[in-house]
């Protein structure tokens, strides 16, 4: 199996990454031979394994649904590249 | 007397307690020759003046009883440090400034540990060279141009440069191991679930794990005890009985069965490999333990399991970097457009690689194909382990099938790159504990590591079966301070 150009544009679509024509050919050739040797994975047998989804054989916990922190929501909208009041700022969504 | 940054960490804690050197006596040490040391570019983001003043109010008022008393501490910048600028090597978190603290490092300092600095690692921890790291590359002090490793690859050449007492890298597919290996130091993965992953800048959720990286296997011992704790903010981590690691540490390792997977002897494995291999299980037998030949049969999988598990984690875990609350922005002339420019200036290129991959295995028609097999293959791996461990009580490998290499030599193949975790990968997969302690070196005097690993939450075994071959194998590093 190969992935073609069309491919690696719909992933890079999906994933939220813009791509130039030129880097998209080289990320075809990357992914390919990355494939090709995760293709290996093929020769076994696996019908009657079952997967393993998390290696902690824990159940999840429940807590409290209360706050823990502080207050910090001066400290985190410090982060934002950019900001209004107490608000993220995005490019316009609505029309 | 010796220089005080030539001192491990217990020596320097021993010195601390008897009173012979200061809290800032010795980050003053430390200071001066990171400051001497620019050239090694271990450092993302220095705290010296904030460390010099903390051991200070240490030596003004200081606490003997805690288990790190005042020793300055860098960490790799994976790490959340509350008000200290952490990046995960990457031009997306460039300015971000954490309000939280991982909780790794707060129990760190918890026991008198002091922030020396943020140390450079691979963008993610993404890479095995450090060559992936947005703010460059790291010199390896054993040889000019020589990578130290990665993910943890400040980490690792800081240790060894003698800029740090101790360290401490996590380790998702043999970031902390394959680093120590290339530097001679020693670096511990511990079991899954052992340290918290809360505060850690996450790439695969389901194989990260943080842990010490030290000079000897002692002082590992005496930070895996700081670092290992139940905690109710990583919803993995598990709650066991932890050994008291450092004082349980003992060379009486008679009638340990120590096993040996003929898988690992792979193809085109340099022959030197083959002899540390043989050395260590004769250094094994020397210090009383029982050599059994035992076999995983699942190796040759393990990589290409990890290469559809890993990056498919990390395209989940890393869709939080969208330039709307932190991090880098790039502007666009929609939101869409925003976001999709924000990521791809924001990382770097083996970071969009790995989250291509883990998109691709992940989307529609190929999730069966892909990430559901490599689930069931992952299963495979970890009863190859379970069934060896009926037999005996840890495994013994290399750490690596060959010693660090020059910088640019592979960053152009990425397969070549990937094939550098092969020892160390299964063992995350199957959320084992895992230790490289170096054994020797090769023609070209660089260093190489053995990898021994234990049963889950197993690490005193580990640690034991290390410190008693640490000693038969006398490794010294010959570290000529080239670049000062």
């Amino acid at each position: 199996m190969t992935i073609d150009l069309k491919t690696v544009k719909h992933i890079s679509k999906l994933a939220r990454i813009s791509l130039e024509e030129k880097k998209a050919e080289k990320l075809a050739d990357d992914m390919n031979s990355i494939f090709e040797f995760i293709e290996k994975l093929n020769e076994l047998n696996t019908e009657n394994v079952q997967p393993l989804t998390s290696i902690a054989e824990t159940t999840l916990r429940f807590r409290e649904d209360k706050i823990t922190s502080d207050n910090i929501r001066e400290k985190i909208l410090k982060n934002s590249p950019e900001r209004n009041d107490d608000f993220f700022v995005v490019p316009k969504v609505v029309e | 007397m010796t220089e005080i940054t030539s001192l491990g960490l217990f020596e320097l804690i021993k010195n601390i307690k008897e009173k012979k050197i200061s809290s800032n006596e010795v980050a003053k040490s430390f200071v001066d020759r990171s400051e001497k040391s620019k050239k090694l570019n271990v450092y993302v983001t220095e705290n010296f003046e904030n460390c010099l003043k903390l051991s200070k109010d240490f030596d003004n008022k200081p606490n003997f009883d805690l288990k790190l008393p005042g020793i300055p501490i860098a960490v790799k910048d994976l790490f959340c440090t509350n008000e200290v600028r952490t990046t995960a090597g990457s031009n997306i978190l460039n300015n971000f400034v954490p309000s939280y603290e991982s909780t790794v490092t707060q129990n760190i300092w918890n026991e008198g540990g002091i922030l020396l600095g943020k140390l450079n690692c691979d963008e993610f921890a993404m890479g095995s060279s450090n060559e992936t790291s947005f703010f460059g590359n790291v010199q390896n002090p054993i040889a000019k141009d020589l990578v130290p490793g990665g993910s943890s690859g400040g980490s690792s050449s800081a240790l060894a440069a003698n800029l740090t007492p101790i360290t401490i890298g996590t380790d998702t597919g043999g970031s902390i191991r394959q680093p120590a290996s290339f530097t001679g130091t020693v670096g511990l993965k511990p079991t899954y679930g052992s340290c918290s992953r809360y505060g850690i800048v996450a790439f695969a959720s389901s194989l990260d794990q943080a842990g010490p990286m030290s000079k000897d296997v002692k002082d590992s011992s005496i930070l895996l005890e700081v670092i290992s704790s139940f905690d109710k903010k990583d919803s993995t981590s598990i709650d066991f009985k932890r050994n008291n690691y450092s004082s349980e540490l003992t060379r009486n390792i008679k009638g340990i069965k120590i096993g040996i997977p003929k898988e690992y002897r792979v193809d085109g494995m340099p022959e030197e490999i083959e002899k540390l291999w043989k050395k260590g299980i004769e250094y094994a037998k020397d210090c009383g333990a029982e050599i059994i030949d035992i076999s995983l049969p699942h190796t040759s999988y393990a990589l290409p399991t990890y290469y559809i598990v890993a990056p498919a984690e990390a395209s989940s875990n890393l869709a939080r970097y969208d330039g709307v609350k932190y991090g880098l922005r790039s502007s666009g002339q929609n939101l869409v457009d925003m976001y999709e420019k924000t990521r791809s200036e924001g990382f770097g290129e083996e970071v969009k690689r790995r989250i291509m991959i883990g998109t691709y295995v992940l989307s529609s028609g190929y999730y069966d194909a892909y990430y559901l097999k490599a689930q069931k293959v992952r299963q495979l791996i970890k009863q190859d382990f379970d069934q060896a461990y009926n037999k005996v009580d840890a495994i013994l490998t290399p750490s690596t099938p060959s010693s660090a290499f020059k910088i640019g030599e592979k960053s152009n193949d990425p397969v070549s790159m990937y094939l550098n975790d092969i020892f160390t990968v299964p063992v995350n997969l199957a959320g084992l504990p895992g230790i490289s302690i170096p054994a020797g070196t090769d023609k070209n005097n660089y260093p190489l590591g053995l990898q021994i690993i234990g049963k889950p939450f197993d690490e005193q075994t580990v640690l034991n079966i290390a410190y008693s071959m640490e000693e038969k194998i006398n490794y010294k590093n010959n570290i000529t301070d080239w670049w000062m």
